[in-house]
C-alpha cells in the first residue's frame, strides 16, 4: 500500500525514522518531540492509506459444466476430507467408531460414476489428499477437473496434477475437431495429450494410431513408452502394423511393451510366430525347451538374461509360452480342451514353468476358459489341485473371470479354507460384493469368533469388509454386535468381537447414507 | 423448529468442535447408526440417545439457540462429541417433523427458557460507591506510575537510537512489560511485549518500531491527560491501557446479528485461548466483536456458527472505536442467512479503516466485506483485487495462521469474482470467509 503524495510526503516519515535510528542525542532534539511527530505521521499515514496497484490476474479456470454434487453428499465428501487430515490418531484397538477415511474412494468413485465435479472450496483438500495417496489420484484429480489443474498451476505443492492421469473434463478439443486436436497434440502438456489420444481412440480406434505416427520420431523414449502403453485399452487387429514396426524402436522398454501388446492379439504376426516356437516346445510327448535365444526371438521382445538364480533355458520357454495364443494348444493335444491340458501330467520337472506361464497367457488374453482351468476348483486343497497353487496368481486369474463367477469362486474357498488366505482373492472381486460371498465372509467371521481367536488375527478382511460388504447386509450382522456371555472363548475375546462387527454395522449404515445422498444428477 | 430449510450444514455444526480430535470424533457419530429416539422442537432443540460402550446410551441434548449443549458422557469438552454428532446427523438429514421433548430432555430446555426469561443481572447488590471509587483512585495512580517509567523507557530509547536494538536484545523490554503488569496495565505490558520482538522481524523493522514505539507513546500521552478527553474517546485510552468497561454499562442494539467470522488464537504462552466472533446486524449494518476466552486445555464456552443470523440484542461496550460488544437476550433460534452480505471496493474499505482511527487511533484493522474482489496469488505476496479498475490490498496472514485459507478461496474464485469478509488494516487485508456468487453458503477460510 502506498502513502497519499502530498499529503503525508514520504521525505518527513523517511527523515524521522533515520534520527530514530541514529538516536536524538546525535541530532540536537528531543526525544519527547520526535515521538510526537513520529505519532502523528503514524496515524496519518495509517489513516492515509490507498490501495495498491493489483498485479497481472491469474486466467480464468476453464468453466466446469459438470453439475456439482447434491448438498447432503458435498457435506459428506467435507467430512471425508477433514476425517482424513485429522487421523493418524491412536492405534492399537479402533473402537466401534467406523473409519471414514477408507470411505473415501468410494465417494469418489460414485461421483465420478454420475459425472459430478468437485465442490470449489473442497477442491484444495482434494488435491492434498490425492498428493498424500496415489491410489486416490485419478478419481480425486478427474472429480477436481479443470478447477483443480488451475490450481495446481498456481501452487507447486501440486505440481503432481499436472502429470499424468487425465486432464479432467471440459479442456480437450472435440474428436471431429481437426485443428484443435492436431494443435493440442502438438502444444499440449503431456497429461493432455495422453487425455487426447485417448478421446480420438475411443472415437475412431485408427485415428489414434495416426496421430501417434505423425510425431513418434521425435518423441523422447519416456514418452514413446506411455503412449504405447495407453493403447492397451482397445487394443485391437487395427493397431498391428503400427506396434510391429515398434519393435524396431530404438528403446528396449518400448520394444518390449510393443511384443507385449501384440502377444495380447492372438491373430498377429507376432503371436503366430511365437506359436510357432511354444509349439516346437511343448507337446504331448514332452517339454524341450529352446537351446538358444536367436535375432528373431530377441526382435519379437523375448529377453535374453534371466533373473538370478534363474535357468536361461527355462527362463526363454517361459517367454514363448506366455506370449503364444492359447488357441494354439488344443490342436497341438489332439483336441483336448484348457482343462484336460492342464490336467496332464507333465515331465522333468517343467509343470510349474509350464503353468505359471500359461497363468500369465491366460491374464494377458484375458481367456476366462484358461483361467477356469487354471484356478481348479476352488475347494480343493491347493497343493492337489490341477492349476496354480499360487494365491497371487490365482487373484490375477480370477480378475479376468465374469464378476458373479469370480465372487462364487472366492465365496467357495472361503467356505472351504477359511480367511486367513482369502484376503487377496477378496481383493479383486466387485464392489459390492455378491450376496453369496458376503454371506460366506460373515460366516467365516462369525465361525472364527466361535473358534476364540482374536478379531485383530482378521482385521484385514474386516477393513475389506467395511468397504465391500453389501450395506443391505448391516441387518444381518446387528445380531453378531451383541457380546454373547460363552465361557470357552477367550478371554475378552467376545466384547472385542462385539466391537468389531459394532464398527462394521456403523459403516455399512455410513456407506449407505453416503451412497444415497450420492443421487443421480438431474 | 421448521425442518429442511433452518438446518446447519456440516462446516457449520464441525466450527463448533472444540478441537480436532473432536471434529473427528463427531464426524465418527454423524451417522444414523448409534442414534435412536432421536428429535427436535418447533422451538429449536435436538436430542437424542446416543449407544457408547457403556450399557446406558448417553442422553443428548441441544439447544440451537444458543447453542448450548446438554449429555450425560463424562467428557469435560463442550461441546463433546456426542452433541456434535447429533448435529451432524441434524444437518445431514433432519430429524423428522418437530415432536415433543422426553422428559430427560425437557427438564433441562424448561430450565434454561425460565433463566431466559428472568431479568439480567437479578437483584441489585448495594454498591459502596465510596470504596469502589477509592479503588480507581489507587488503580489510577499505580498505572499513572508505569506510564511515567514507559515514557522514561521510550525516550532512552529514541536518545541512543534505534540501530542497537538488534543486538540489544529482548530481555529489557520483557521487564518492562513485567513492570506493566505490577503497574496493572497490561494492556501497556502486551505493547511491549510486541514492541521487543520487532527488532528480530525482519526487513524494514526500524520503520515498524518507530510506528510502535510512537503509538506506545501517544497512548501515555492520551493517559496522562485522559480526565479531560471526550467521553469515547476516554474509554478507548482506558480499554488500551488495559481498564476494560463493564460489560453491562453500554449501548444496547437489538438487530438480526449475521456472524462473518469465528476464530481462535492462542496466548504466546499457551494459557489462554481468545475466540474473536465477528458479526453484522443486518437492520444496522453495524459490525460486533464478541470475544470469549477458554483457560488452559478448555476452549472458550461460546460457539457461533458462521453464516448463522441470530436475532438478539448486543450491548457495545464505551469505546474502542464500538467495537466490542456482549451478545445479550437472544429471541430466536438462529437460522442460516438467505444471501451473502454486500461488499465494498478496496478504496472503501481502507476509507473505513481510515475512519476508525479517528475514534480509536491505536486499531490495527476494521472488520469488513471486500467484494466483487479476485484473488491474485503471487510468489511475494498475495493481492485482492477489484474487479473494475486496477486497485488491490495485499494479503496479510496475520497471527501465523497457514495459507490453506488462502488456497481455498483461490479454488473458490478460479479467477472469477468472489465476495469476502476479513480484517483491513495498515499490514493489508486478512481473509476470514468467502462467499461465491449466487450463493448465500459460506466457506470459512480459518
Amino acid at each position: 500500500m502506498e502513502t497519499l503524495d502530498g499529503e503525508t510526503p514520504h521525505g518527513d516519515w523517511e527523515e524521522l525514522v533515520g534520527v530514530a535510528l541514529l538516536g536524538t542525542e546525535r541530532r540536537q532534539g528531543s526525544p519527547e518531540a520526535l515521538l510526537d511527530a513520529a505519532a502523528v505521521q503514524t496515524v496519518r499515514r495509517r489513516a492515509g492509506l490507498r490501495p495498491a496497484e493489483a498485479g497481472p490476474r491469474p486466467e480464468p479456470a476453464p468453466r466446469d459444466p459438470r453439475p456439482a454434487p447434491p448438498e447432503a453428499a458435498r457435506r459428506r465428501l467435507a467430512q471425508l476430507l477433514a476425517g482424513r487430515s485429522g487421523a493418524a490418531g491412536g492405534g492399537g484397538r479402533r473402537g466401534t467408531a467406523p473409519d471414514l477415511t477408507e470411505l473415501l474412494p468410494q465417494w469418489l468413485a460414485a461421483a465420478g460414476r454420475y459425472g459430478y465435479r468437485a465442490p470449489a472450496a473442497l477442491v484444495p483438500a482434494l488435491l492434498d489428499a490425492a498428493r498424500a495417496r496415489t491410489d486416490l489420484r485419478p478419481q480425486a484429480l478427474a472429480l477436481a477437473g479443470v478447477r483443480g489443474l488451475w490450481l495446481a498451476r498456481l501452487n507447486p505443492d501440486w505440481r503432481f496434477a499436472l502429470r499424468g492421469g487425465s486432464g479432467g473434463g471440459g479442456e480437450l478439443p472435440e474428436v471431429t475437431d481437426a485443428a484443435g486436436v492436431e494443435r493440442l497434440w502438438q502444444e499440449g502438456l503431456f497429461a493432455e495429450r495422453v487425455a487426447l489420444l485417448g478421446a480420438v481412440r475411443a472415437h475412431e480406434a485408427a485415428g489414434a494410431t495416426r496421430l501417434l505416427a505423425t510425431t513418434w520420431a521425435t518423441e523422447r523414449a519416456e514418452d514413446r513408452l506411455m503412449f504405447l502403453d495407453s493403447l492397451r485399452v482397445g487394443l485391437s487387429e487395427g493397431d498391428e502394423p503400427f506396434l510391429e514396426a515398434a519393435l524396431g524402436d530404438r528403446s528396449r522398454n518400448v520394444r518390449a511393451t510393443a511384443a507385449e501388446l501384440l502377444s495380447a492379439l492372438p491373430g498377429s504376426a507376432l503371436a503366430g510366430r511365437m506359436a510357432e516356437r511354444a509349439l516346437a516346445c511343448v507337446g504331448p510327448e514332452g517339454v524341450t525347451p529352446p537351446a538358444e535365444c536367436d535375432a528373431g526371438m530377441l526382435r519379437d521382445g523375448v529377453v535374453k538374461r534371466p533373473p538370478a538364480g534363474r535357468g536361461e533355458r527355462a527362463w526363454w520357454l517361459g517367454q514363448l509360452v506366455e506370449a503364444a495364443p492359447l488357441s494354439c494348444w488344443p490342436e497341438r493335444f489332439g483336441g483336448l480342451g484348457p482343462a484336460e491340458i492342464v490336467a496332464r501330467p507333465v515331465a522333468e520337472g517343467w509343470a510349474e514353468e509350464l503353468h505359471a506361464a500359461w497363468c500369465r497367457a491366460a491374464v494377458r488374453q484375458r481367456d476366462p476358459g484358461w483361467s477356469q482351468a487354471l484356478l481348479g476348483s476352488a475347494s480343493a486343497p491347493a497343493a492337489a489341485g490341477p492349476g496354480t497353487a499360487s494365491i497371487a496368481e490365482r487373484a490375477k486369474l480370477l480378475s479376468i473371470l465374469p464378476e458373479g463367477e469370480r465372487a462364487r469362486w472366492v465365496a467357495e474357498f472361503v467356505r472351504a479354507h477359511g480367511l486367513s488366505e482369502a484376503f487377496q482373492l477378496l481383493g479383486v472381486c466387485g464392489v459390492p460384493w455378491a450376496g453369496v460371498l458376503g454371506r460366506a465372509v460373515v460366516d467365516a467371521l462369525d465361525a472364527a469368533r466361535a473358534a476364540g481367536s482374536y478379531p485383530w488375527s482378521f482385521s484385514g478382511v474386516m477393513g475389506l469388509a467395511e468397504r465391500c460388504l453389501d450395506p443391505a447386509e448391516a441387518g444381518r450382522l446387528e445380531a453378531l454386535t451383541a457380546a454373547p456371555e460363552d465361557p470357552d472363548s477367550a478371554p475378552g475375546a467376545a466384547a472385542y468381537w462385539s466391537e468389531a462387527f459394532q464398527r462394521l454395522v456403523a459403516t455399512l449404515r455410513i456407506r449407505a447414507t453416503m451412497l444415497s445422498e450420492l443421487t443421480p444428477p438431474l | 423448529m421448521t425442518e429442511q430449510g433452518d438446518r446447519w450444514t456440516a462446516e457449520q455444526v464441525l466450527a463448533l468442535a472444540p478441537d480436532v480430535a473432536s471434529r473427528k470424533a463427531g464426524g465418527r457419530l454423524g451417522g444414523p447408526g448409534p442414534w435412536s429416539q432421536t428429535g427436535g422442537s418447533a422451538s429449536g432443540a435436538v436430542w437424542g440417545l446416543c449407544k457408547g460402550s457403556g450399557s446406558t446410551p448417553y442422553r443428548t441434548v441441544v439447544d440451537l439457540t444458543g447453542p448450548a449443549y446438554k449429555c450425560s458422557c463424562p467428557s469435560r469438552k463442550f461441546p463433546c462429541k456426542h452433541a456434535l454428532g447429533l448435529l451432524l446427523l441434524w444437518a445431514a438429514e433432519g430429524l423428522g417433523e418437530p415432536g415433543q421433548a422426553p422428559d430427560w430432555a425437557g427438564e433441562w430446555l424448561a430450565g434454561r427458557a425460565a433463566k431466559a426469561a428472568r431479568p439480567a443481572g437479578g437483584p441489585a447488590k448495594p454498591v459502596d460507591e465510596e470504596a469502589a471509587r477509592r479503588r480507581a483512585e489507587r488503580r489510577a495512580a499505580r498505572v499513572g506510575a508505569g506510564v511515567g517509567e514507559l515514557e522514561q523507557r521510550l525516550s532512552d530509547l529514541l536518545r541512543g537510537g534505534l540501530a542497537g536494538q538488534e543486538q540489544t536484545g529482548y530481555a529489557g523490554w520483557e521487564e518492562t512489560a513485567a513492570r506493566m503488569v505490577d503497574a496493572q496495565a497490561p494492556g501497556l505490558a502486551a505493547r511491549v511485549r510486541e514492541l521487543g520482538t520487532i527488532p528480530s522481524c525482519g526487513p524494514g523493522w526500524p520503520a515498524r518500531m518507530l510506528e510502535e514505539a510512537a503509538l506506545l507513546h501517544l497512548l501515555d500521552r492520551a493517559w496522562l491527560g485522559v480526565s479531560a478527553l471526550p467521553e469515547p474517546l476516554a474509554a478507548t485510552v482506558r480499554n488500551r491501557v488495559g481498564i476494560p468497561g463493564a460489560s453491562g454499562e453500554g449501548e444496547a442494539v437489538r438487530d438480526r446479528w449475521l456472524v462473518l467470522s469465528q476464530y481462535d488464537s492462542v496466548s504466546a504462552d499457551g494459557r489462554l485461548t481468545t475466540r474473536r466472533i465477528w458479526l453484522r446486524g443486518l437492520g444496522s449494518g453495524r459490525p460486533a466483536l464478541v470475544l470469549d476466552f477458554g483457560p488452559p486445555g478448555r476452549p472458550p464456552g461460546l460457539a457461533l456458527p458462521v453464516g448463522l443470523v441470530l436475532e438478539a440484542e448486543a450491548r457495545f461496550r464505551p469505546g474502542s472505536a464500538g467495537l466490542r460488544a456482549d451478545l445479550g437476550e437472544r429471541f430466536a433460534a438462529a437460522t442460516p442467512c438467505a444471501q451473502a452480505p454486500a461488499g465494498v471496493s478496496t478504496e472503501a474499505a481502507l476509507e473505513a479503516y481510515g475512519a476508525a482511527l479517528r475514534e480509536d487511533p491505536w486499531l490495527d484493522s476494521w472488520p469488513v466485506v471486500l467484494g466483487p474482489v479476485l484473488p491474485i496469488p503471487g510468489e511475494l505476496g498475495w493481492q485482492l483485487a477489484d474487479v473494475e479498475g486496477t486497485s488491490a490490498l495485499p494479503v496479510a496472514l496475520a497471527g501465523g495462521r497457514s495459507r490453506s485459507g488462502l488456497w481455498q478461496l483461490a479454488a473458490l474464485s478460479g479467477g472469477g469474482p468472489v465476495t469476502v469478509f476479513g480484517e483491513c488494516g495498515h499490514r493489508g487485508f486478512t481473509p476470514l470467509t468467502a462467499w461465491q456468487p449466487d450463493t448465500p453458503e459460506p466457506v470459512a477460510l480459518v
